[in-house]
């Protein structure tokens, strides 16, 4: 019997090593995978990758590659994954979440030594992405995908990625508009110095002659390129009758362009091309600031992401890899352990236990018998079953969900947002100012009405008003990042500020997903001797139950294995095994001990044990709520009403009770669809409903609320649709969160107020006629600084003191 | 003051070379990835035939 050796880490992947005997060289192995690897690596002379770091590897997947990646053959699926192909020449970018260390960076992109066909191979470690161009004639997609699974960086394949492929452009086009103002900017500033500070006579006519028309010809295209996105929205706004924030600004920026180059043309006067181009300029800094968006967080997936790309069919005795999608009701399929159930089927052989904690929230697998029905969506856990599929994928039951209508309305909440409700009151006021300036000075010549109208047009251009939320909200969004919260878009922040009922999901959003408490208590008071652990510990071993996997792990490791001398698992019951001498049964209180039922069970599960057939008690699983759930949910009854929508059933009502606030509704044994009717009658009744979830079953519930909030143990794994994702581990700063969305409406109120005293200020000189372009040039910058300061500041201040500087709850 | 056009002109010519660096440098994709290039940078490629040297560091 072997006995471990002191923990040795992996030299591959820094496991522990739980044997010895998987060594060379004097270096340990955790297993034959990691060993595969290095030889790998050293027969191709890349041994530097452990130079780099210490144990940088994964552990791979030992897996039957072969038949798992024979999807990737399929002709019609390769077009849809590789970015280009042409000739012999192809291209595709892969996700590959493994990658951990710049040791992995090093041997992604040394991959050519280790395969002749690729001839090009880079990382992007923010997104964990490798592109890859590899030669048709000398390789296969298959066997490069075959190679980097055996490497330990096994690709990230979904149907999410075949239906949406990325778009990067709009990033790449706001840079460059930028670029362009920003250069218009700076170099017509310089050409209106003279007109800043040299007095009228003393630069020759000429000169202002040529400085003019270099201005029109350095601002035009600011007007047709980097301020593009502006006028087409205003037009969008003018077609759908709503009006938005952007027809103050292309009306001030068009008036600016318009009045600016008639006067040049027409020897007036320099006009106003530096305000022009540096209000683009500063309009779009604010668009960056806000449209910062994570890059490697997704929010909008649906069960494509969550599902796997192809499935192992099984016909007159062959196994074939097919992609999904090719998938008819009547087919064969294989199942493995902890894969996933694609599509609604009938069980054919092998023992089915399938977990649907991710679409139904019951944290307990379900056993099934074959010619049982299994609902796609299920995990198997154990051995390898046979299905026959009856519904495609897309019409399966989890799946539906996604067909209601909900999922297909587009997000369109920017109507009602508080920048634009003040658009509509400012650009009503603007226009009626300018329209009496005119009709005022009109019996002076229509030469200055114009002026004077035009010039209040300019000056009243929102440029302050509208950086005010931009500066606010992405410096909000920073300090949401930095405590992992992360939000969609900065809309997202004014939403938070205005809910009143907060809805929860029980399995995994209070509760620990993970973690069970497990507590034995013995009959009689006699406690469990060392010994008898480890026999429990040697029997649960052999189960897949998800009881005595939690089991297992609940109870003390010891160094030695004892070999039960007869096993048998009856499903649904128990087991029953001799060990040691000893017959030991674990299992159901009927299956254990005979009584029929015991009424103490009702708020818990458990586990009952006998020994030599005497009655030694019971373990008990308790699920854990989150810490600090407590002072959380106290914090927020005060001011909400919360809600409980479960998927389990009510084995934990008693438990949760306390938690809840005496007007909170607690509902349980929810289907998804419940879930997201109840939100639903909420909205209907008038309320503005955030609900907080993390699985496939809150889906719809998520995507009806106006907030929904995905709570994730990893934020780069896979949560469904949702505005924000929320780390697990902060979950208490909730209320902190909500807090915040209100300080920073607080704040862009402040700002609106600062930016109207400057239009104000502008007014009166405009209607006036004193607006010269010093004054406008000095006036316009002034504002929208002191509104960025301000609005930086305060938020950066606010966040600090409410998310930073706060204990959590 | 005659030569003035020519040297703003000589000046925006320069301003135009960095403009169009600058739009090479977004469209060839380096602001999409910000991070690895720093890392990249500090990895050496050894040549292949460096064979003792790399024995000798595992050896020990």
């Amino acid at each position: 019997m072997p006995t471990n050796p002191p923990n040795i880490p992996c030299y591959h992947c820094g496991l522990d090593c739980h044997t010895s005997e998987i060594a060379v060289e004097e270096k340990m192995f955790c297993c034959h995978g990691c060993l595969t690897v290095y030889e790998i690596l050293k027969a191709s002379d890349l041994c530097d990758y452990y130079d780099l770091n210490q144990s940088p590897g994964s552990t791979p997947n030992e897996m039957g590659l072969e038949t798992k990646y024979g999807f990737l053959g399929d002709e019609s699926l390769q077009k849809q994954l590789l970015n280009f192909a042409d000739g012999d020449k192809a291209n595709i970018t892969l996700t590959t979440p493994t990658m951990h260390c710049s040791s992995c960076i090093w041997l992604l992109e040394s991959l050519y030594k280790l395969n002749a066909g690729i001839t090009y191979s880079k990382v992007n470690f923010l997104k964990k992405t490798l592109n890859i161009t590899y030669n048709t004639n000398t390789t296969n997609l298959q066997s490069i995908v075959q190679l980097l699974a055996s490497l330990g960086y096994e690709p990230e394949f979904n149907l999410q990625q075949i239906s949406n492929k990325s778009q990067q452009t709009a990033q790449k086009s706001l840079y460059i508009k930028i670029g362009i103002a920003g250069f218009a900017f700076a170099n017509i500033m310089l050409l209106s110095l003279p007109e800043y500070f040299a007095k009228a006579d003393e630069v020759p006519e000429s000169f202002i002659w040529f400085f003019g028309w270099l201005n029109i010809l350095l601002a035009l295209p600011v007007l047709l390129f980097s301020a593009r996105d502006y006028f087409m929205s205003a037009w969008k706004g003018i077609k759908h009758r709503v009006v938005n924030m952007d027809i103050p600004i292309a009306m001030g920026i068009s008036t600016l362009f318009i009045r600016s180059t008639f006067e040049i043309v027409s020897g007036i006067g320099q006009g106003w091309m530096d305000s022009f181009s540096g209000l683009v300029f500063l309009l779009l800094i604010g668009r960056l600031f806000q449209d910062k968006t994570y890059q490697r967080l997704s929010f909008d997936r649906d069960y494509k992401s969550y599902f796997p790309l192809s499935v192992i069919r099984k016909r007159e005795l062959k196994e074939e890899s097919i992609p999904l999608g090719n998938l008819n009701p009547g087919d064969r399929i294989l199942v493995r352990n902890n894969e996933i159930i694609p599509a609604d089927s009938i069980l054919i052989s092998g023992h089915g236990n399938v977990d649907y904690s991710f679409v139904t929230g019951e944290s307990d697998a379900v056993k099934k018998q074959s010619g049982d029905m299994i609902y796609a969506g299920g995990k198997q856990v154990g051995s390898t079953i046979e299905l026959e599929v009856v519904k495609v994928v897309s019409q399966s039951y989890l799946t539906q969900l996604w067909n209601n209508d909900v999922f297909r309305k587009e997000d369109d909440n920017s109507i009602d947002s508080l920048a634009n409700t003040v658009a509509k009151y400012f650009t009503a006021i603007v226009i009626s100012i300018a329209v009496a300036t005119l009709l005022y000075w009109l019996p002076n010549g229509i030469q200055s009405a114009l002026n004077a109208a035009t010039a209040v047009l300019i000056v009243a251009c929102p440029c302050a008003l509208a950086l005010t939320i931009p500066f606010t909200f992405g410096t909000a969004m920073r300090f949401f990042g930095r405590i992992d919260f992360y939000i969609k878009n900065s809309q997202v922040i004014e939403r938070l500020a205005e809910i009143n009922i907060i809805v929860f999901d029980k399995t995994g959003t209070m509760t620990d997903s993970q973690g069970m408490e497990i507590e034995f208590i013995p009959e009689n008071g006699n406690r469990l001797s060392e010994s008898e652990i480890q026999l429990i510990r040697d029997i649960a071993r052999h189960s897949t139950h998800p009881l005595s996997r939690k089991l297992v792990s609940f109870l003390p490791i010891t160094d030695l294995y004892m070999e039960p001398e007869s096993y048998e698992e009856i499903p649904g019951k128990g087991i029953i095994a001799s060990i040691d001498g000893k017959s030991v049964m674990l299992g159901s209180s009927v299956f254990v001990t005979g009584e029929k039922k015991d009424r103490r069970t009702i708020n818990a599960t458990r586990v009952f044990l006998t020994i030599d057939d005497i009655n030694r008690g019971y373990f008990e699983f308790r699920s854990i709520y989150r810490k600090g759930l407590k002072v959380l949910m106290s914090s927020l009854v005060d001011k909400y009403e919360v809600d409980l929508l479960s998927g389990d059933n009510d084995h934990e009502k008693e438990n949760l009770l306390p938690y809840f606030g005496g007007n909170s509704v607690l509902k349980f044994n929810q289907s998804p669809e419940d879930k997201m009717k109840h939100i639903h009658s909420l909205q209907k009744r008038g309320d503005t409903v955030m609900m907080v979830g993390d699985g496939m079953n809150d889906a719809g519930a998520l995507k009806q609320s106006n907030i929904g909030i995905s709570i994730s143990e990893d934020v780069h794994a896979f949560s469904p649709a949702c505005d924000a994702i929320l780390n697990a581990d902060e979950f208490q700063r909730l209320p902190n969160i909500l807090r915040m969305a209100k300080s920073s409406i607080s704040i862009v109120k402040v700002g609106f107020a600062i930016s109207f005293l400057y239009n104000i200020l502008g007014l009166t000189l405009a209607v006036q006629g004193y607006l010269s372009p010093l004054v406008s040039a000095i006036l316009m910058p002034i504002s929208s600084v002191t509104v960025v300061v301000f609005s930086t500041v305060a938020t950066s201040l606010a966040a600090k003191r409410i998310l930073i500087d706060n204990p959590r709850y | 003051m005659g030569v003035l056009p020519i040297l703003i002109i000589a000046s925006l010519f320069v301003a135009i070379c960095f403009l169009l660096a600058f739009l090479w440098a977004v469209k060839n994709g380096q602001y999409e990835d910000s991070y690895t290039p720093s890392i990249r940078m500090l990895l050496d490629d050894k040549k292949m035939n460096n064979q003792v040297e790399i024995e000798d560091k595992h050896g020990n």
